[in-house]
């Protein structure tokens, strides 16, 4: 079934230049998003997931950050090109945002039900009344009743809030959600309710999500299509099967190798050796290379390209290609 | 149907707020001492035409430089003015003064700091050199300096202590705009869409009264003790016009014979500013929730 495409960023380039030097957070990521599909971002802290979410939203801090280069086609249309105002009625009606901390990311002096209305009122010529009967309809869709609406953040625990938060991000009907580690702060058994409220909600209304994450678990249960991504670049894309079943990229194999396993008793994990490379001070050719078991002189010396090993399964390299 | 009245709702639970505020500050029985005469003070103020058993500017030429009796219980002055009834109109004065200019001052100041704290770059350095320049001359002096450019008078009293505030309300107020700027929630203010005015306004602004409330209560204090200053220095409100300040200014020749004339507007002026210190810092543990009991 072929799907329109919603959103498409294409060679994405983004770097915060300080004075130590430029950070290449981000550097040609390329991905596409088709309508109501689940895209996860996969990587470690620091590999510029969130980077990539704020750029795409047009939120990264200016100074010091820097969108280089690249296009991101929204609807065909170049969000990079887009004025403030335009990026403005976007923001929160088109594409929404779900933040890391519940804890931080609702304002502790308004109430509940205050912020909710914000939303809708920003986007919808609605009447104060009217939009404060949406706000609850909202808080009961994402199961709490609209009579805590009047609360204030600190009276909600941290699964209500983030709750609260799905709420928010999904006021304005948005096509495409952008999910920043919305389960990292949680626990396990909130996580799985989060997790699920997304989903059912992802099939009842339709919405993309951009879901970014370092767990692993959380990708299996909610993503269609998975890119890993490893020091500003995407190494490997493909459906959640391709991934799980047919790993290529030695980084993925890494990450999946370092999950703790149930079913062999062993007394060690396995970590990926070595660290993230440092964004001031990238490796030659392949960034992975350092860290590598299979490296070879010449990944030192060339940057690995897209490889294509089936039509919806690609890995940056040299390896394969 | 409970989500069709949410103001009312809205009410109630900021009320409740409040009289959670309003009990931790009835605990400290200091805030409290200073509130009772701050109210007084108000209340005198307001109803100085009735309290008062003399008009300020009468003068009684058989009854100079009394000493405390029933018939003027604060004793009269130089001119024969009853020194009581001049207490009790100055107040109404030094308190008018006193909340005019902090008005100015506060509002200037927040407002500039706002912008400087959250636009940040060439604003922030421009407004925080000029606050700088400000704070590099001793607010006293700033103030005399202002005054004796705009002449003498209530306004431009008003007009000089408030702008030699402003520097005190920039800082403060640039200062906690930065930190709650990088809060994630004002991010996702603006994920969701809002202006910048509507962040300030909404986001950032309510997060930071706390430290705007009590820094103005504790200013007017200030505001009061730098009017009577230029008072005193003859450069903010001019007799026969009742001020502390003033009133100490022509006592102080007399001071050798009849102290009484300069020891209760001294009194006056350093009760209020203990009581609105008091109150301010009062207010300010009332304010904290990390004091919370």
């Amino acid at each position: 079934m072929e799907q329109e495409t919603l959103l498409s960023v294409k060679d994405l380039t983004i770097h915060y230049i300080t004075d130590d030097g430029v950070m290449k957070a981000v550097n040609g990521i390329s991905f596409d998003l088709k309508k109501g599909e689940t895209l996860g971002l996969v990587g470690e802290t620091g590999a510029g997931k969130t980077t990539t979410a704020l750029g795409i939203m047009r939120l990264v801090p200016d100074p010091p950050g820097k969108i280089v280069s690249g296009e991101i086609l929204w609807n065909g249309k170049n969000l990079l090109k887009v004025g403030k105002l335009g990026m403005r009625a976007i923001r929160g009606k088109e594409i929404s945002m779900i933040f890391q901390d519940p804890m931080t990311s609702l304002n502790p002096v308004m109430t509940v039900g205050a912020q909710l209305s914000e939303v809708i009122r920003i986007h919808e010529k609605l009447s104060r009344a009217d939009a404060a009967i949406r706000a609850g309809e909202m808080l009961e869709l994402v199961g709490i009743p609209s009579e805590r609406m009047d609360e204030y953040p600190h009276q909600f625990s941290g699964g209500m809030k983030q709750r609260v938060v799905i709420a928010m991000a999904l006021a304005c009907n948005p096509l495409m959600i952008i999910a920043d580690e919305p389960t990292t702060a949680l626990d396990v058994t909130i996580q799985a309710q989060v997790l699920d409220l997304m989903r059912s909600l992802r099939e009842k209304f339709g919405t993309a999500t951009l879901m970014i994450t370092h767990d692993l678990g959380v990708v299996a249960e909610i993503c269609d299509r998975v890119a890993i991504i490893y020091a500003g670049q995407i190494v490997e894309q493909g459906t959640l099967e391709e991934i799980y079943e047919n790993t290529k990229h030695p980084y993925t194999k890494g990450l999946f190798a370092s999950l703790p396993d149930m079913s062999s008793k062993a007394h060690r994990l396995h970590p990926i050796k070595g660290l993230m490379p440092d964004p001031a001070n990238l490796p030659s050719g392949c960034p992975f290379h350092p860290r590598c078991d299979h490296a070879r002189p010449e990944c030192a010396r060339r940057t690995p390209v897209r490889t294509e090993v089936t039509p919806s399964h690609f890995v940056n390299c040299l390896l394969y290609e | 149907m409970r989500s069709v009245e949410p103001g009312i709702l809205e009410d109630s639970k900021k009320r409740s707020q409040f009289v959670d505020i309003w009990r931790r500050l009835c605990k400290n029985r200091l805030a409290v001492l200073g509130m009772i005469v701050l109210l007084i003070l108000v209340f005198a103020a307001i109803f100085a035409d009735v309290i008062a058993p003399y008009d300020y500017a009468q003068q009684d030429y058989t009854a100079l430089h009394q000493t405390p009796s029933l018939k003027h219980i604060f004793g009269t002055d130089n001119t024969g003015r009853d020194i009581f009834s001049r207490i009790i109109y100055g107040a109404r004065t030094s308190l008018v003064v006193g909340f005019v200019s902090l008005a100015v001052g506060c509002l200037t100041g927040c407002i500039l700091g706002a912008i400087a704290g959250y636009c940040g770059g060439g604003i922030e350095i421009a407004i925080m050199g000029f606050c700088d320049i400000l704070l590099a001359i001793p607010q006293t002096v700033l103030a005399i300096a202002i005054a004796s450019t705009l002449g003498t008078g209530t306004v431009n009293a008003m007009i000089a202590v408030g702008i030699s505030s402003i520097p005190n309300f920039c800082r403060i107020v640039r200062s906690s705009t930065m930190t709650v700027k990088d809060q994630e929630y004002v991010e996702a203010a603006r994920a969701i869409g809002s202006s910048s005015f509507h962040i300030v306004r909404k986001h950032i602004f309510p997060n930071i009264l706390a430290p705007i409330i009590v820094q103005a209560t504790l200013n007017i204090g200030k505001a009061i003790i730098m009017c009577a200053a230029l008072s005193f220095l003859g450069l903010g409100i001019q007799p026969p016009e009742a001020e502390w300040g003033n009133m100490l200014s022509s006592a102080r020749q007399f001071v050798r014979d009849y102290p009484h004339e300069v020891i209760f507007p001294g009194l006056a002026i350093m009760l209020t500013v203990l009581a609105c210190n008091l109150f301010g810092d009062g207010l300010r543990d009332a304010l904290d929730p990390k004091l919370k009991r």
